[in-house]
């Protein structure tokens, strides 16, 4: 099962190896993994898309909770949330394809936002399936380079992740 | 206004540290020269930084007290790094301070840096690196209190250089609040009933108890608790002592070398009350096995990461196992009745009990087994043993009856060989006068057998039992039953005399080959030479194998049981 894991951790040097270091010894896996300060700086904010039974994200949850830095954890991904992946993807964009790129950003909410002769730089947001599909419609010979985020998500309504 | 160095030693004094385990270097001067100047913390100066972390982990298991270690950046700190991840498999709190190449130097590649808290950060309960002087009273101050709160462990802290010399102004935090680390302590009132209920209902009760009640110094609760319940108890052996084994309801350590009634018992109870013990591999064999039976687990343990970990459990209790332990005899106090089917119960563990499984052969070697049973009687059951890893601890653990916790002082989540030696410094420094027995191979000695040296420096009047087989007898018993005899390197040769090893490094040496010497050889080395630090190499039968033995794979109750009886 995919699970969106989001972690409230101190904004301490080493922070992030602890998390990446705990999920490489107990060999539990990170499909992505995001982080940055919050509007509080001395915490940082944490998502970890991952895999796993029950049982191991039971396990995971847990083991992260023991981490001393670690001030929450919540699995996003066990209720109501939403979830968003920015991609930047460059493109060949030359002849006929260049108006192909145009056409097919548009279908797809995306945005140009570096133009050369040769080639688009366009943004796309959304969910992470939604950005697969993307790359899956493109000529994959016209695809230059690819950046994705990873996952960030936060849960609905009253469900809030805050200290 | 005073230096860091200084700093670091009134927080060791605030602290009630009376010793640390260290050894000095380019990057902790400052610190040493801090030392120097006072009276109240003493030092050990060791002959290997592994010893200093080996001992200051047997002081806090021996004590309630938090050990500490000191050693220089770099080798100092890559020396440490066994003995950290042997406290750290274990549970036991410790504190070790470690030197730092100086702020700016680090990333550099100076000379005798290292990066500790890269090295250490898989084996310690948390690790700091301290950036200002200003920090420095107060990470401090959170080590210990993250060493010894919670499921207790090691915590390092990485100090460089310059920060011991920088100036400023000391106050030590009274206590700490950390938003992130709130460990909790009472366990759930309505979890906890419902394991009373559940004890209650139960026909084949055990309780499964481990390290964690001696952690939590929980052994008389747990006592009381199953004095008032009447049902059998089994330990780990990281639980020895935490239940007293000449006790009517001790049915004996459980698990790979487990007795053959704490196994089945294990195995078939209906109900199991596991309190501080963590169902690992060595303890349950295999898990599939183990989950044939149908049972209902209620587990107390303080590390809710500990919990269906390995084993699924019905009734979970998140806490220190001593509050909860107290909150569970309260419930429990006048209204308590079991199941009267439990006496059936007790006839089937006594008809279990009748296998003597501990029952070993004769032989005209001296049996390792016997020499345990000598120095219980010779102790008078009352020694702290020390024991480094391989058969000779198995037949520590079986042969020698603990009935008071930290009494039994062993490396059982790591295994490291080579602890016992400075274990049982540690174990002096935290109780002067104490009877120390380290129980020990010709293997697991030869890894920290410099330390005899810091024996005779301190006057440390341990007794070593040296079962000596010439094998790495553990190693050589697996391959005699699992690799048909091929005894790939486990055969010692050019062995050291001993005798004139231990007189070598002043201490006086025994040598005992035969069966009818061995007590007379114990009374003298635990009288005559009390105040001495003994080396008893006694040659013993070396086809001696541990039983009984759940193989690797096998589950609790297929059972290997002794050979020719
Ligand atoms: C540091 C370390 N290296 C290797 C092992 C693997 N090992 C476990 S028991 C053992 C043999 C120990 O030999 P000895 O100390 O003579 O004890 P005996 O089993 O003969 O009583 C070995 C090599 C270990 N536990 N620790
Ligand atoms: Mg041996």
């Amino acid at each position: 099962m995919r699970h969106i894991i989001s972690i409230l951790i101190e904004n301490e040097a080493g922070a992030l190896s602890r998390v990446a270091g705990l999920f490489s010894a107990r060999g539990y896996n990170i499909e992505s993994l995001t982080v940055a300060p919050t509007e509080d700086p001395s915490l940082s904010r944490m998502t970890i898309l991952t895999r796993g039974s029950d049982d191991v994200l039971e396990q995971i949850t847990k083991q992260l909770n023991k981490l001393i830095d670690v001030v929450k954890v919540v699995d996003l991904s066990e209720a109501p949330h939403v979830e968003r992946e920015l991609m930047l993807i460059k493109v060949r964009a030359t002849g006929k394809d260049r108006e192909e790129m145009k056409r097919m950003a548009d279908i797809f909410r995306g945005r140009i936002i570096d133009v050369t002769e040769t080639a688009y730089v366009i943004e796309l947001t959304g969910a992470s399936s939604k950005l697969d599909s993307f790359i899956a419609a493109l000529d994959a010979g016209l695809i230059l380079e690819t950046v994705r985020t990873g996952v960030c998500g936060v849960g609905r309504g009253d469900r809030i992740l805050k200290v | 206004m005073i230096s860091g160095a200084e700093i670091v030693i009134r927080c060791l004094q605030e602290e009630k540290v009376d010793c640390v385990f260290g050894y000095p270097g380019g990057s902790v001067l400052h610190i040493y020269d801090a030392l120097f100047k006072q009276e109240q913390v003493k030092h050990i100066l060791v002959r290997h930084e592994q010893a200093a972390v080996h001992a200051a982990d047997a002081y806090s298991r021996s004590s309630q007290k938090v050990g500490v270690a000191l050693v220089t950046s770099g080798p100092g700190v890559t020396n440490t790094v066994t003995g950290i991840a042997t406290a750290y498999m274990d549970s036991i709190p410790m504190v070790v301070l470690c030197g730092q190449v100086p702020t700016q130097y680090i990333g550099q590649d100076a000379f005798q840096e290292c990066d500790t808290v890269g090295i250490t950060r898989p084996c310690v309960k948390h690790n700091f690196l301290v950036k200002d002087v200003k920090d420095l009273a107060v990470t401090i101050k959170k080590a210990f209190h993250i060493a010894a709160t919670g499921r207790p462990g090691p915590v390092v802290v990485d100090i460089p250089k310059d920060i011991t010399a920088q100036l400023c102004d000391f106050e030590y935090p009274k206590s700490i609040q950390m938003r992130s680390y709130n460990p909790v302590v009472k366990g759930h009132l309505g979890q906890i009933k419902k394991a009373v209920q559940m004890l209650q209902e139960a026909k084949r009760p055990i309780i499964y108890s481990g390290g964690g009640v001696i952690l939590s110094d929980a052994s008389d609760k747990l006592t009381q608790l199953a004095h008032k319940l009447d049902f059998p108890v089994t330990n780990t052996l990281m639980g020895l002592g935490g239940y007293p084994a000449t006790d009517r309801q001790f049915v004996g350590m459980l698990g790979m070398h487990g007795t053959f009634e704490a196994n089945n018992a294990m195995h078939y109870a209906d109900v199991i009350l596991a309190v501080g013990a963590r169902f690992d591999d060595r303890v349950i064999g295999n898990p599939e096995h183990f989950g044939e039976e149908k049972r209902r687990v209620i587990h107390i343990d303080i590390d809710p990461s500990s919990i269906s970990k390995r084993v699924k459990v019905d009734v979970p209790i998140v806490g220190n196992v001593a509050d909860v332990l107290d909150e569970m005899l309260k419930l429990m106090d006048g209204s308590f009745k079991a199941d009267p089917e439990v006496a059936d119960w007790w006839k089937q563990i006594d008809e279990w009990r009748g296998r003597k499984s501990l029952a070993y052969r004769q032989s005209e070697h001296i049996m390792p087994q016997f020499v345990m049973e000598k120095l219980y009687e010779v102790t008078g059951g009352d020694a702290f043993v020390t024991s480094d890893v391989g058969q000779h601890q198995m037949f520590a653990a079986q042969y020698y009856k603990f009935d008071k916790p930290r009494r039994w002082i062993n490396s059982g989540g790591l295994g490291t060989m080579g602890v016992g030696l400075p274990y049982g410094m540690g174990v002096l420094m935290a109780n002067p006068g104490a009877q120390v027995a380290c129980v020990t191979g010709e293997g697991s000695i030869q890894m920290c057998i410099q330390e005899m040296s810091t024996c005779k420096q301190y006057g440390f009047p341990i007794k070593i039992i040296n079962l000596n087989n010439g094998m790495l007898g553990m190693v050589r018993q697996w391959q005699e039953m699992f690799y048909s005899k091929r005894y790939s390197q486990s055969y010692v040769t050019s062995l050291p005399d001993f005798v004139k090893l231990a007189e070598a490094y002043g201490h006086v040496g025994m040598k005992i080959e035969k069966p009818e010497d061995v007590e007379p050889a114990l009374r003298k080395a635990f009288t005559e030479h009390k105040d001495d630090l003994v080396f008893m190499d006694f040659i013993i039968d070396p086809a001696a194998n541990v039983f009984p033995m759940v193989a690797a794979g096998k589950g609790l109750t297929e059972m290997i049981l002794a050979e020719e009886l």
